[in-house]
């Protein structure tokens, strides 16, 4: 059995509220519950790609008992930004008067025939930054540039991105502006539900969505798709703890939403962001790379801020693409296909020659397939 | 871009009109936006995505769910004792 919980480079240092959720004891006396509690086959999806990273680091899908498939979602950023973003991002990073700002994992995503690293090879001003305030500093400071941040992500990244946006607003920053692909968890959970190929009969919610907008909107979800669905941590202990939750709500036919992640996640989440996303943003369709279009699904900005939409600035919303045949990344985003069933996996798609989104980003689930070893058997 | 991981509060400041504060994460330190938890304070810990704090960590909610969980293994109440359901009747 693969030994569990990794070596990481902070060894030696106690680190609060991690190392507690890391304890091998706690975790394997869970692992046994699981074990116990599972009387029949379950399969649960994990929708957030830091979980999916996290849980095939530890090894946790190989330790669970062999009556619990894991299968992985859609919650990854990078993986779901659409082609058609990835081809404005790319048109607008060339031109002369633009400095273009993003989170560093999109500087690799491949468009149609290119990616930002190439845009900035070639001459093109692209700076990787963590925060949009970065974004807006930059633009603060270089007045003459037109300074463009790439707004993609989840809930997680809304709040940020609103806030750049308001910020840009009261100060009278002009020069600033932002190309918006955000996404929502609860349209991309009841698309898959929806799916006559859905295997997911319980969801780990993702943790830090949940922080922010809490679990409220996942009790419809719940009740109407009669599925649980279990908010819960990044820790192995936060994940085993999240799936023997998930997984005795199975066996008992209860469609609920259980918190198992209380240090973080309440049931109204953070009013304060809620309020700033909902003052900026407003409910869109949205394209998911490999999925296709959801309604109702996505953000995008506020008549009142249009003069900070990027795609509007630049005239690039004409620009579509449509996606590599070669590419199986839908299946895999929506659980319906486990990223070694790709023809590509570990041959003509890698790491460093990634033919899909959710090989590049390292909570991609082919990348996470492809990093902890679960494959190369077949190849 | 979503492995956020707790930080502690070192300091708090102000810039531009924007509540910020220095922020250590496993000892490096990083700024992020305090605007989303305006009664955070020095000492305390919260998870930090995207340059903004999010959520101060319920420090009284951690160790109860830890106990909890420690409590009940230990009590054997993860133990078959009651009867389970049959597959059909699910
Ligand atoms: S292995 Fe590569 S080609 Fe296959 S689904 Fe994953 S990203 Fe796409």
């Amino acid at each position: 059995m693969k030994s569990f919980l990794p070596r990481t480079r902070y060894e030696g240092l106690r680190m609060k509220y991690i190392d507690e959720y890391r304890d091998p004891a706690l975790a394997r006396k869970i692992l046994d519950a699981i074990g116990r509690k599972a009387t029949r086959r379950w399969t649960i999806m994990e929708i957030c790609g830091g979980q999916t990273h996290s849980i095939l680091r530890n090894g946790i899908d190989q330790l669970l008992p062999e009556q619990i498939e894991l299968v992985h979602g859609p919650g990854c950023p990078v993986c779901v930004t659409p082609l058609e973003s990835i081809e404005r991002a790319l048109v607008i990073a060339t031109r002369k008067e633009v400095i273009f700002t993003s989170f560093g994992d999109m500087l690799r995503v491949p468009g149609s025939s290119s990616d930002l690293f190439m845009v900035r090879s070639q001459g093109g001003d692209v700076r990787i930054v963590f925060s949009p305030l970065d974004a807006l500093r930059i633009a603060r400071e270089n007045p003459q540039k037109e300074v463009v941040f790439f707004a993609v992500g989840f809930e997680t990244t809304a709040p940020a991105n609103a806030m750049a946006v308001y910020q840009a607003s009261r100060e009278g920053i002009e020069n600033f502006s932002v190309l918006v692909s955000q996404v929502m968890v609860p349209p991309a959970m009841k698309a898959i539900l929806s799916s006559p190929a859905n295997r997911v009969q319980g969801f780990l919610a993702a943790g830090h969505v949940c922080a922010i907008m809490g679990y409220e909107e996942y009790e419809p979800v719940a009740r109407e798709f009669n599925v649980p669905v279990v908010p819960t941590g990044f820790e192995p202990v936060d994940l085993l703890a999240g799936i023997l939750e998930t997984v005795e709500l199975c066996e008992a036919g209860r469609a609920e939403v259980v918190n198992r992640y209380g240090r973080v996640v309440s049931r109204e989440g953070n009013l304060a962001a809620k309020q700033t996303i909902a003052k900026v943003f407003e409910v869109t369709d949205r394209q998911w790379r490999g999925i296709g279009l959801i309604p109702a699904s996505g953000l995008g900005l506020r008549e009142e801020f249009s003069r900070f939409d990027a795609c509007k600035k630049f005239d690039v919303a004409h620009i579509h693409a449509d996606e590599s045949p070669l590419c199986m990344s839908g299946s895999v985003l929506q659980g319906v296909l486990k990223p070694d069933g790709c023809a590509a996996f570990g041959r003509e798609c890698t790491p460093q020659h990634p033919l899909g989104a959710t090989m590049v980003s390292s909570e991609g689930a082919c990348a996470a397939y492809y990093n902890y070893h679960r494959t190369f058997d077949s190849l | 871009m979503c492995l956020a991981i707790p930080g502690k509060l070192l300091e708090r400041f102000d810039e531009n009109g924007l509540s910020m504060g220095t922020i250590d994460v496993n000892g490096a330190t990083t700024r992020a936006c305090l605007e989303y938890v305006p009664e955070i304070e020095v000492g305390q810990y919260t998870i930090v995505h995207a340059g903004f704090a999010l959520k101060i960590i319920d420090e009284a909610e951690a160790s109860e769910s830890l106990k909890l969980w420690q409590e009940l293994i230990e009590s054997g109440a993860f133990d078959i004792d009651e009867e389970l359901p049959s597959p059909d009747q699910i």
